[in-house]
């Protein structure tokens, strides 16, 4: 079976190099003394220095961590408490209202959460309705990491605290709580990550005051594009990396997900 | 005052019923056993005196209280699950430690008898061990000394051994019984395994569907089963159809299918006409090649069909003259014979009277 | 036991209200929308005719209406959109299942030791910004990268005038292909994984060469983890907006572009509403029909389960 092997591992490597190769290409570029993003001039970090010095960039990022850590921190804590609902009591409805977001197409959520805010709400549209509609989607994905790690685990064990004369909160806080923790932390780390990098949601629910950096860098592409472009998305790639990473160290399952 | 007394439970699940009006006593130091086939309603029963199911009537009563509504926390009972349970992040000394945690002991106590206890189940080596690093017979020494260490009323043991291959669980069933001898805390146990619960209970309840067919001492549910399920279940047995022709004061005259009549010890519940089974255990039959006329025995002339072989017994089928089969079991005495008679070969079978027992049904 | 029923309401009512709140009534006041006029200035006109100062009833259209479904049926251009936006979003998942598959099975097949690692190889490009992996394109594709030099070469020899690879809907369609190929790669690969390795021996062992050994005994069990990707794929593709925004021309633009339009540019909520709640029974026809089939498949063929 060597010989289908090596055919196999050819078309894989020339897909992972796909995946790969354009966002190299970004990277490199963020460095490139050129503006024009067609070949290799000279090596600079003249791009950096200017997207640092870019005040409504740093006040977007600003706000992309401001509504990032609101919004995971709110999700995380709806999410595991879905997660630990559905998975305990067998739910039927609270799974579909989580789930439906995860899967639908993101432009829907995005409009309807616009129309709600404005008409029914009478909300300006700012940080606030973008935390909330960050949260709404996210809840659905924490709420599926906290499901699987239980799923995971030998149920007898909650028993056997109660049995051991453990209340029900006691069994919570000294068995349950440790043991799902590591997948909270991953769920956290994910909303985190999924809020920071959300373009379409937030592209209908943010209005027209704060900036916020998905959308800035769209408007940047749409506009003009300078390697400033490529300079922030390398920055942001490095950090999404990082954190996904983490949230692999602590929640294996993750990399099952889905 | 018994231990624990079940009076009455019944259990549904929408239209299955788990357990139907099952009363019992335990006494206190027992060592109790519910035996049974899976779905027989033993699992649920368990639950029940455990706390993490509700009857839906009856009463349970510990030491004279009725503990029926209370949460399993704050019965004096605890469990040593079929998984064993063990928490997963907390080490063996801190599993061991729990109970005493939940039940507020001061923490410089709790090590003294904690240490202790590793100790008496011989795991002082693996105090600091995580349960996956630990193998299942230790996982289990672990989850009996958690559920033993700070001496509840009443253990209970789901199928503890049933993840353990053979020898061990030989080894753990003695391990057991001095255990339980030790402590002298009564412990009901769960199997579905007939040679577990013979080897280990000092009381056995045969449950069949929800309801208890028999309590008794095991060497009673072996020699006088009181209905068919309870003979079948328990070792081999041959049975065959039989009818009460005739009983007076001492005897009894049955027609049995096949055999035609025979008398044995009078069995005081049956009445002429009743229609039945008798069984008879195939080691109660000794098979020669000779005739033997005996007022207290019954001997019929058969042919040897075939045998099975397995080391310390082996197993005749024999047909009979009529066509009635019966199983007989000799023990392999002489080494390196492996039977004593070959297919086709013309024997006798001869059973004492008093080894068959009459069934009603 | 009442404090059974108590935790259960206690942990699951939270989230079930943000929910109920924050996502099923933004659907329900969606779909009303679709049924109401739009305002003058953008926004709705009132359900109910308003009053002015002087207690006068104001003019002008109010209350409830089929015309923004009349508009959309009125004009074959949308439908032409949507079906535009259906063959994109079948083209994307097949290209998607083509790279995806080779890839899949040589991690499934790897060592244990390196499917985790090779997994997250998959995952981390799709952990960086989804513009960014846009824009990446815009870079290769652009008229003055190299990649387009060349192709322009090529045409040149063989005697054609050039193109221009961005703006075009071959652009859009690496887009998508490259936006969302980890979700066709992550659930195959789960599928996949689970295969026993002795059925391909047992094929083998009777006869059966390396396609069929493929064809017959991989391809089938795979199906589930095909439709899980497939449908992963599909759906958000469907209602995407940005790939054809950023790198798309001015002719390739698909339903999401359309409803984007109606709610920041053209400011008609009505009409907004019914493109939405058709790309809405659009999604769930498809996995009403995904479902379907892989139900119809369970029953068919004993395979295993995913």
């Amino acid at each position: 079976m060597k010989q289908s092997n090596l055919l196999l591992w050819l078309m894989a490597m020339l897909v992972y190099a796909f995946l790969y190769i354009p966002l190299i290409i970004v990277v490199v570029y963020s460095f490139n003394d050129s503006r024009l993003n067609a070949e290799w001039v000279g090596f600079t970090f003249d791009w950096y220095d200017k997207l640092f010095r870019n005040e409504e960039m740093l006040i977007a990022a600003r706000n992309s961590l401001i509504i990032a850590v609101s919004a995971s921190v709110l999700a995380t804590t709806l999410g595991t408490m879905a997660g630990l609902a559905i998975h305990r009591y067998r739910l039927k409805v609270l799974p579909v209202l989580a789930f439906i977001p995860v899967a639908m197409p993101e432009i829907l959520l995005g409009v309807s959460l616009l129309l709600f805010f404005l008409q029914v709400l009478n909300m300006t549209l700012g940080l606030i309705s973008v935390i909330i509609a960050h949260t709404t989607f996210s809840i659905g994905f924490v709420a599926i990491i906290i499901r699987a790690r239980l799923q995971g685990m030998d149920e007898s064990i909650f028993e056997a605290a109660r049995d051991l004369g453990a209340t029900p909160w006691q069994t919570f806080r000294l068995i349950t709580l440790p043991l799902i923790m590591p997948a909270i932390i991953a769920g956290a780390l994910m909303s985190f990550t999924l809020s920071i990098d959300d373009f379409v949601i937030t592209f209908f629910t943010k209005g027209v005051g704060e900036p916020i950096l998905p959308i800035q860098i769209y408007t940047m592409i749409k506009i003009a594009v300078t390697p400033e472009v490529n300079a922030i998305s390398t920055l942001l790639m490095l950090l999404t990396l990082a954190l996904i990473m983490l949230a692999t160290y602590f929640d294996k399952t993750i990399l099952r997900w889905r | 005052m018994s231990l624990l007394e079940l009076r009455n439970l019944t259990r549904r699940f929408d239209d299955f019923v788990a357990v139907d009006n099952v009363s019992l006593t335990i006494a206190k130091g027992e060592f109790f056993t519910l035996l049974g086939p899976s779905g027989c309603g033993k699992t649920t029963l368990l639950r029940m005196i455990a706390g993490f199911d509700t009857p839906d009537s009856g009463r349970i009563l510990l030491d004279g209280n009725d503990i029926t509504q209370v949460a399993p926390e704050k019965r004096p009972i605890h469990t040593v699950f079929q998984s064993y349970a063990l928490f997963p992040h907390m080490t063996v000394a801190q599993n061991i430690a729990f109970p005493l945690q939940m039940a507020r002991v001061a923490p410089d106590k709790i090590t003294g008898r904690v240490n202790r206890v590793i100790e008496e189940v011989r795991l002082s080596a693996f105090a600091q061990r995580y349960p996956h690093e630990l193998s299942g017979g230790q996982k289990q020494r672990v989850a009996l000394a958690r559920g033993l260490i700070n001496r509840p009323r009443l253990l209970l043991l789901d199928e503890p051994l049933g993840a353990l291959d053979a020898k061990l669980r030989e080894d753990l069933q003695r391990e057991l019984i001095n255990l339980q001898k030790e402590v002298s805390i009564t412990f009901i146990f769960v199997t579905h395994s007939q040679d577990e619960a013979l080897a280990l209970s000092q009381r056995i309840a045969v449950m069949n569907q929800g309801k208890v067919e028999q309590i008794d001492e095991p060497s009673i549910i072996y020699s006088r089963p009181v209905s068919r399920f309870v003979a079948d279940f328990i070792g081999k047995i041959n049975l065959l159809g039989a009818e009460v022709i005739q009983i007076a004061e001492t005897t009894m005259v049955l027609q049995v299918e096949s055999l035609g009549a025979i008398s044995l010890p009078a069995n005081k519940n049956a009445k002429t006409g009743d229609q039945g089974v008798i069984a008879i255990r195939p080691e109660q039959i000794s098979v020669r090649n000779t005739h033997q006329h005996s007022e207290t025995t019954h001997s019929f002339a058969g042919k040897v069909l075939d045998f099975l072989y397995v080391g310390d017994v082996t197993t005749y089928v024999i047909e009979l003259a009529n066509g009635a089969r019966l199983e007989a079991m000799l023990a392999n005495a002489t080494p390196g014979v492996a039977r004593f008679f070959e297919v086709d070969d013309t024997v006798t079978v001869t059973w004492p009277a008093t080894a068959v027992q009459f069934l009603k049904e | 036991m009442h404090r059974q029923n108590l935790t259960k309401w206690l942990t699951s009512l939270p989230p079930m209200l943000f929910l109920l709140v924050f996502f099923v009534a933004p659907s329900l006041i969606m779909i009303v929308t679709s049924f109401r006029f739009p305002g003058e200035f953008g926004g709705l006109a009132p359900l109910s005719p308003s009053e002015t100062a002087a207690g006068e009833v104001a003019s002008g259209p109010h209350g409830l209406t089929l015309e923004a479904y009349r508009f959309f049926f009125s004009d074959t251009l949308y439908a032409e959109i949507f079906l535009k936006s259906f063959v994109v979003a079948t083209v994307s998942t097949l290209i998607c299942l083509l790279l995806a598959y080779p890839l899949a099975l040589l991690i499934a097949r790897s060592d244990k030791r390196y499917r985790n690692l090779m997994i997250l190889l998959v995952i981390l490009p799709f952990a960086s910004n989804f513009l960014v992996r846009i824009y990446a394109w815009m870079i290769i594709l652009g008229p003055e990268s190299a990649l387009n030099h060349f192709v322009n070469n090529l045409l040149a020899l063989a005697g054609f005038p050039p193109v221009m690879l961005l703006f075009s809907p071959f652009a859009v369609l690496i887009g998508m292909v490259y936006v969302h190929l980890p979700f066709m790669i992550l659930p195959l690969y789960t599928n996949l994984e689970k295969h026993d390795p002795v059925l391909l021996d047992a094929a083998q062992d009777l006869g059966a060469n390396r396609w069929q050994r493929f064809w017959r005994v991989t391809w089938p069990q795979s199906l589930p983890g095909v439709f899980s990707g497939a449908v992963l794929v599909f759906i958000p593709v469907l209602g995407m907006f940005a790939v054809p925004d950023i790198l798309g021309g001015t002719g390739d633009i698909l339903i999401g572009n359309l409803i984007k339009d109606q709610f920041l540019g053209t400011r008609d909520w009505p009409f907004g509403s019914t493109l939405s709640i058709m790309l809405m029974l659009a999604v769930i026809a498809t996995t009403g029909l995904a479902a379907w089939l892989a139900r119809a498949r369970a029953t068919v063929s004993p395979s295993s389960s995913t």
